[in-house]
């Protein structure tokens, strides 16, 4: 009897706390990537909605570092796209020394609109580096990855209003 | 259903819906094991429970896994997405911006030094570097103006807020001085947040801010100058039993900020306001004291609009029905209304309302609930970028006075490399429109007049679907004021012609199309920081437009879209409708100032604040045209153009703060 109340209340707590997850993400413009990066970490199921907003400007932060590695590569690999990765090597390291500690500190203090701000412009440094390259990014995953997470993001961002 | 279905583990639910055969066989598989009736009873009825719960769950599960919504899919699409309330939302989107850089002629543009150190403002407050946001605690005291501002000492974004300080003799030219209050006390490390001043009975100060604890608590603090003789009020004193506030039960501990001026009960207690929300309801608190170290909550709210989310910078003011003067906040009486005003989290607008205070309980009331405080319709005091805004009563020159934080428009990579961020507002008196009772009446301070060097008067008729360049030298620093009059027979003709369609009802200055669309009766106005062939400029203008009674609906726009190359800025048109009276004309007035225009149409009773970025039309490049872009009307048009002056805000120095403090 005892075994049985347990279990139930296990299975019933494991039921709804991946509901938060989706919950949350129901409500962003693209559910099956957010659930994908909320499931994938570790604090993502015991996260409440300021919580996951972290998590996910960490995964900006990641892609960003990731992307700028990229861009160190390309510089070898690619010396006649100098001038276009000079512009996104700027607009990289500013999503990671102005947008991520902005939407970082906004987010944990109470004031998400500041957030919202950061995590925008992550997207928008993305797109303008992805356009340097008129059409022939070698980039091209990399930034369409931003900008879809900086849209994810800023939808729960915009929950904490 | 037998009960022993509540025991499979979840994994194997799924693969066997409840009500599938499957489930039959499972249980012919247990009928070996005996079963005591009480607690098979027991067992069944949580079972049906759990089940029950269950279907739901799934129900719910199904559900979500199929609402992607088809139409914010791809990026392209989801500039002021289905979401209503994301419109006009902190501007920067992706969409917006990917639109662009999908266009084939859309050039990428590297910002240069040459090119950005243009943007810094002449006569604009802004600190020498770094970023800044709310205007705080501004008074008048002892022969200075002092204004106090969120700012971030190390970097051009938000963070690390503290207080930023600045006293001038006349509003315009400043002088900046050390950091007033500094993130130092348990109760404000984490950020000195946005406060008010209130002068006391005996002519001293109290300041009111909120301070962001060491947990991240938002609570109400209490600091004063050190010295009173010090007309500069460089160094303040944080009351040792701080904070005075903390959130109330029913607040959550990040929804509780922006302290207003105190005013004074009849019953001779201070009151203040502090805005807050409960889920998506925005309402504004109410605390009465004597002291400023303890306080009494009403029960009651000042007022509260449903669905109109967190109230940011809550101001509460009278206002006279008719005199064109300033009142001290504490002034009530028969030929008061009150304003309340507040800064909308949600959408990054400023609203208000004319309203009637009643003194006994605290509590408030619209003139017009329709368009009541932070709803879609309800008045701004600008129709542009402009939040936060808090007023002030200056008692040297009886007016009350508004600053506003203008933030940039642009990239945050753009203002890391110019190193700056944000401007104010040039401050503007306020009052309460006298002709129409029902809106306040903005106007630049006078003061600024002082920066006006020489000027020239031009007089002219603009055919329709002209553009007139105006010789007037360099363009990046004006004060324009203008009168326009659509010639009286085109007015007949268009208000008399049944084929011409009223569309009074359907326009918006944000989705008709801007400038360049053009109408019977308009659009006609100015372009500002346009260079030589107008591939790029700032248009501000009048559009009258016709409505279904055959009267006319004249709308004041400001259309950025056009206004540069680069990509990665925002580039809305802004503007709203504007009351004109029988016989009046339509006046205009604009300050250009490098990368902020400010509009203000009728004498102030629609303003429109922009922030644009040209890469051509700067320096020397940058040109004033007037144009008329009507179908057939004829616009007369009689403006004075001024070259402005810097106001030379002066850096922080400590010889020059000597020298001021003996004057």
């Amino acid at each position: 009897m005892k075994k049985m109340v347990v279990v139930m209340v296990m299975m019933l707590v494991m039921v709804s706390e991946a509901s938060m997850i989706e919950q949350t993400c129901k409500e962003t413009p693209d559910f099956n990537l957010c659930v994908s990066l909320l499931d994938s970490d570790p604090r993502g199921s015991s996260a409440d909605t300021s919580g996951l907003a972290l998590i996910l400007v960490d995964k900006i932060k990641g892609l960003a570092t990731k992307t700028l590695n990229e861009i160190n590569y390309l510089y070898k690999k690619r010396p006649e796209l100098k001038q276009a990765l000079d512009e996104c090597s700027r607009r990289y390291k500013t999503i990671l020394k102005a947008d991520v500690p902005e939407a970082i500190e906004a987010i944990s203090k109470g004031v998400p609109k500041f957030g919202e701000d950061g995590v925008i412009d992550a997207g928008v440094e993305a797109a303008v580096c992805e356009g340097e390259f008129k059409g022939k990014s070698p980039l091209t995953s990399l930034t369409k990855s931003m900008q879809k997470i900086s849209n994810v993001t800023r939808a729960i961002v915009r929950m904490l209003l | 259903m037998a009960s022993s279905d509540a025991l499979l583990p979840i994994s194997a639910r799924e693969e066997d819906p409840l009500l599938s055969d499957v489930s039959r066989s499972d249980r012919n598989a247990e009928t070996h094991r005996s079963r005591r009736p009480v607690k098979g009873l027991l067992a069944v009825s949580f079972g049906l429970l759990f089940i029950a719960f269950y279907v739901a769950l799934i129900a719910t599960h199904d559900g979500s896994r199929r609402s992607n919504d088809p139409k914010l899919e791809s990026n392209e699409t989801s500039t002021s997405t289905s979401r209503a309330h994301l419109a006009g939302v902190s501007e920067k989107s992706n969409g917006q911006l990917l639109k662009l850089s999908g266009v084939r002629n859309a050039v990428a543009f590297a910002w240069n030094n040459s090119v950005l150190s243009w943007q810094r403002t002449a006569f604009h407050f802004q600190p020498e570097q770094n970023w800044m946001n709310d205007p705080n605690g501004p008074l008048f005291y002892k022969g200075w103006y002092h204004f106090f501002y969120q700012y971030n000492p190390n970097a051009a974004v938000w963070g690390d807020i503290v207080w930023g300080h600045a006293v001038s003799k006349d509003l315009i030219h400043w002088v900046h001085l050390p950091i007033a209050m500094v993130a130092d006390q348990w109760y404000d490390a984490n950020g000195v947040w946005t406060g008010s001043a209130t002068f006391l009975d005996d002519g001293s100060i109290v300041m009111l801010y909120t301070g962001s604890t060491d947990k991240s608590v938002q609570v109400q603090n209490l600091a004063y100058p050190e010295d009173l003789n010090d007309p500069l009020l460089v160094k303040w004193v944080k009351y040792s039993g701080n904070p005075v506030l903390v959130p109330p039960p029913d607040i959550l501990p990040k929804d509780f900020r922006d302290p207003t001026t105190a005013w004074k009960t009849s019953a001779g207690k201070w009151r203040i306001t502090i805005g807050s929300k409960i889920n998506k309801t925005g309402i504004s608190l109410v605390y009465d004291t004597t002291d400023f170290k303890t306080y009494e909550k009403h029960d009651t709210l000042l007022h509260k609009v449903p669905n109109t989310g967190m109230w940011e910078c809550v101001d509460f003011y009278p206002v006279s029905k008719t005199a064109v003067n300033g009142l001290d906040t504490s002034v009530n009486g028969p030929n008061v209304k009150h304003i309340v005003k507040a800064s909308m989290d949600d959408t990054r607008f400023d609203h208000y309302a004319v309203g009637t205070y009643f003194d006994s309980n605290g509590t408030w009331i619209p003139d017009d609930p329709t368009i009541d405080v932070g709803m879609s319709a309800s008045l701004r005091y600008d129709y542009g970028k402009f939040y936060a805004s808090k007023t002030f009563y200056d008692q040297n020159k009886g007016r009350r006075i508004l600053w506003s934080w203008i933030g940039e428009s642009d990239s945050e990579a753009a203002d890391v490399q110019k190193g700056w961020s944000s401007l104010q507002g040039i401050p503007r008196t306020v009052v309460l429109d006298t002709k129409t009772g029902k809106n306040l009446v903005q106007w630049p301070v006078e003061e600024i007049e002082s920066l006006r060097l020489s000027s020239k008067q031009f007089d002219m008729e603009v055919g329709p679907g002209s553009v007139v360049p105006v010789d007037v030298d360099t363009a990046t620093q004006l004060d324009i004021e203008a009168e326009f009059e659509i010639k009286k027979e085109f007015l007949d003709k268009i208000l008399g012609d049944a084929s011409v369609a009223a569309e009074a009802e359907e326009f918006s200055c944000q989705k008709s199309g801007g400038s360049t669309v053009r109408g019977a009766l308009g659009p006609f106005g100015f372009s500002v920081l346009a260079d030589k062939s107008l591939s790029e400029q700032t248009p501000v203008y009048f559009y009258v437009a016709k409505g279904k009674d055959s009267k006319l609906k004249t709308f004041f726009c400001t259309d950025t879209s056009r206004s540069t190359f680069a990509n990665d800025v925002v580039k809305p048109i802004y503007g709203s409708s504007v009351p004109v009276l029988r016989g009046e004309k339509l006046t205009m007035r604009i300050l250009v100032d490098h990368s902020i225009v400010e509009g203000f149409a009728q004498g102030g009773r629609t303003c429109i604040t922009s922030r644009v970025y040209p890469t051509k039309a700067i320096y020397g490049a940058a040109k004033l045209f007037v144009f008329n872009n009507a179908i057939d009307a004829t616009v007369t048009a009689s403006f004075k153009v001024w070259q402005m002056n810097s106001a030379f805000i002066h850096p922080y120095s400590e010889e020059v703060v000597r020298a001021i403090s003996s004057t």
